[in-house]
């Protein structure tokens, strides 16, 4: 492997310092300078969106969206309010990156969201927490209310007469409002049901109004883009995917923890910054990108570099960059029966497909793993899979049906193992 | 007849639930409802129907839009429960590293399953799904909002005796 990555850190820098959330820490080390900046020089929008899209900065979530189209895509001349959201329900199992910069650089995302709400003319910005961190929800209420004493916040923010405010929404248990149209309806106060897209957030969003949503490591990267430029972010990372990007790990390893490398970086340098596969036991199979992302078998993975790209050409999803490391003693029959009871627990029940869908696809498995598994189970949950993608309102629907698939693809002589012998043969 | 909010919930819950209706817009009062819903579940332990009808008249909502809310989101309580209510997270991440030992190891301690409540009133267990900390699992929340990870029974046994 090449030598452990020391250069900077877009977002998980301030643990490098004594208080990372401190207002102190965050300003003594250019914190809000980005900010100032823009407001004293009135930067213009267009120029501001440049940047960002020369930094091709990807939506950190996990579709990878070009980050400076989608701000390019709000109207600029639109006469009513407009709304800046930052989506903090982070709930796709194995991902706990934005939980982290809330904690640790909360301020930072504030000041993203303080420029993305002066870029794109919004009134409010709305950060919406997933409800199962309510502590970081409280913590980053009390950073919003330093960032108002210090006037980073309010009515007039750094002395220039512009009036812009951020509040914190609670998620209270509900994954599929990360889908951005459910968070939407959640904050209006509403089941969080996605909307049929179009029209898009960018023209019918919160309330109705014109919105740009977009992840918490998405925002937080802003302010390093604005005092940086947009082609040192470009640099930190490989052409089409720029920048550091926080790893999530977990499972299988011996550090699992959040690590912050550029784009590009072999999956097997994070694997030994993990401190490797668990102590006496080898990798068997990886979700590279949240429990949604296709599975892949250790020796395609160990071959990958972790970039949308390369992700994407082994045949998974870069996602959020949750990695989730499964060693040789894991049962992938009963791996699966616990995503596909997650899909099947968190479908909104808005569309047919997904909502019937999830339970068969969960009770299927679970007869599998419990031994009353069929020989034409593997045919019936690969037909139930192509019934649900395609056919739903949101991409939960496909969420669901990644694992599944893959789950078959690359280790079917397991289930048919499972089918025949009515045991699992790891271990056997 | 309905309860109003002034009556059942505390002066100390309305304040918080005006400081959230304050982060909306003056016409999008319902924006509040699940804080709402959350400080009511905090001051009564869980949300009865009269108050989440109370919570309905507070913000000028429906009361089956409220409902809608309370029963779609699954961190309201829509039962009486323990005075504990201990969620554990069973999803992959947390099972590959021995969020089953430690699910068996509560239900066995406590002589219950998930969604059951000891006899004395003390502790409820649950199922939980991701909470967004899986790099520091196995993890349950307290009563919806206070996180305890790198679970194990050893820390389980000292997280009990705490909870009284």
């Amino acid at each position: 492997m090449s030598a452990p990555y020391t250069g900077p850190k877009v977002c998980l820098w301030t643990l490098d310092h004594a208080n990372p959330a401190s207002l102190e820490t965050y300003v003594a080390n250019g914190g809000y300078s980005a900010l100032k900046k823009i407001l004293a020089e009135k930067t213009p929008a267009a120029e501001i969106i440049e940047q960002v899209k020369i930094s091709a900065l990807r939506g950190r979530g996990g579709a990878g969206f070009p980050t400076g189209l989608k701000w390019s895509f709000m109207p600029r001349n639109y006469e009513g309010d407009k709304y800046i959201v930052c989506n903090s329900d982070e709930g796709e199992p194995g991902t706990f990156k934005d939980r982290d910069i809330i904690e640790f650089n909360p301020h930072q995302l504030i000041e993203g969201m303080v420029i993305a709400g002066y870029t794109l003319g919004a009134k409010a910005g709305y950060n919406y927490i997933h409800g199962e961190i309510f502590e970081l929800y409280e913590s980053w209420e009390k950073a919003l209310e330093e960032a108002r004493s210090a006037g980073y916040l309010g009515n007039n923010i750094c002395g220039s007469g512009w009036a812009f405010d951020v509040h914190a929404h609670q998620g209270y248990g509900a994954y599929v409002c990360g889908e951005e149209t459910a968070l939407l309806e959640s904050i209006e106060g509403k089941k969080g049901q996605p909307r049929f897209k179009p029209p898009f957030p960018a023209s019918f969003g919160l309330y109705g109004k014109p919105t740009t949503i977009n992840n918490t490591e998405t925002l937080a990267s802003i302010p390093w883009i604005m005092r940086n430029g947009g082609q040192a972010f470009l640099d930190l990372g490989k052409p089409n995917n720029g920048g550091t990007k926080i790893f999530s790990i977990s499972g299988h390893v011996n550090k699992p923890g959040n690590y912050e490398i550029p784009m590009g970086t072999p999956f097997a340098d994070l694997l030994v910054m993990a401190g490797g596969v668990r102590d006496g036991h080898t990798l068997k199979a990886v979700i590279p990108g949240g429990s949604s992302a296709p599975v892949l078998p250790a020796e395609i993975i160990m071959a990958c570099t972790l970039d949308y790209d390369s992700i994407a050409k082994a045949g998974s999803m870069f996602g959020s960059g949750a990695v989730i490391v499964m060693d040789e003693t894991v049962c992938m029959v009963k791996a699966l029966e616990r995503l596909s009871y997650f899909y099947y627990e968190e479908s909104c029940g808005q569309c047919t497909p997904c909502r019937e869908g999830t339970g068969w696809m969960y009770r299927v498995v679970h007869r599998i793993e419990h031994g009353e598994g069929r020989p034409e189970d593997l045919d019936l949950l690969m037909s139930v899979g192509n019934n649900i993608a395609g056919r739903t309102i949101c991409a939960l629907g496909e969420a669901a049906v990644g694992p599944v698939q893959s789950f078959i693809k690359h280790f079917r002589q397991e289930f048919e193992y499972h089918i025949e012998h009515k045991r699992c043969m790891v271990g056997a | 007849m309905t309860l109003s909010a002034q009556s059942l919930l505390s002066a100390d819950s309305l304040a918080q639930i005006d400081k959230e209706v304050a982060k909306y817009p003056a016409d999008q009062k319902p924006s509040a409802v699940m804080a709402a819903l959350r400080i009511a579940q905090v001051e009564k332990g869980w949300l009865a129907p009269a108050t989440i009808e109370s919570v309905a008249q507070y913000l000028g909502m429906p009361t089956i839009a409220v409902y809608e809310v309370a029963t779609f989101y699954n961190m309201y309580q829509l039962e009486p429960c323990g005075r504990h209510k201990i969620t554990v997270c069973t999803n992959l991440p947390c099972q590959l590293q021995g969020a089953d030992t430690v699910a068996d190891y509560l239900k066995q301690k406590l002589g219950i399953g998930f969604g059951e409540t000891t006899p004395d009133g003390r502790f409820t267990l649950k199922e939980g799904e991701c909470m967004g900390t899986c790099g520091s699992g196995p993890l349950c929340l307290h009563n919806n909002h206070t996180m305890h990870a790198h679970l194990s029974p050893e820390t389980v046994d000292k997280l009990l005796d705490e909870l009284k």
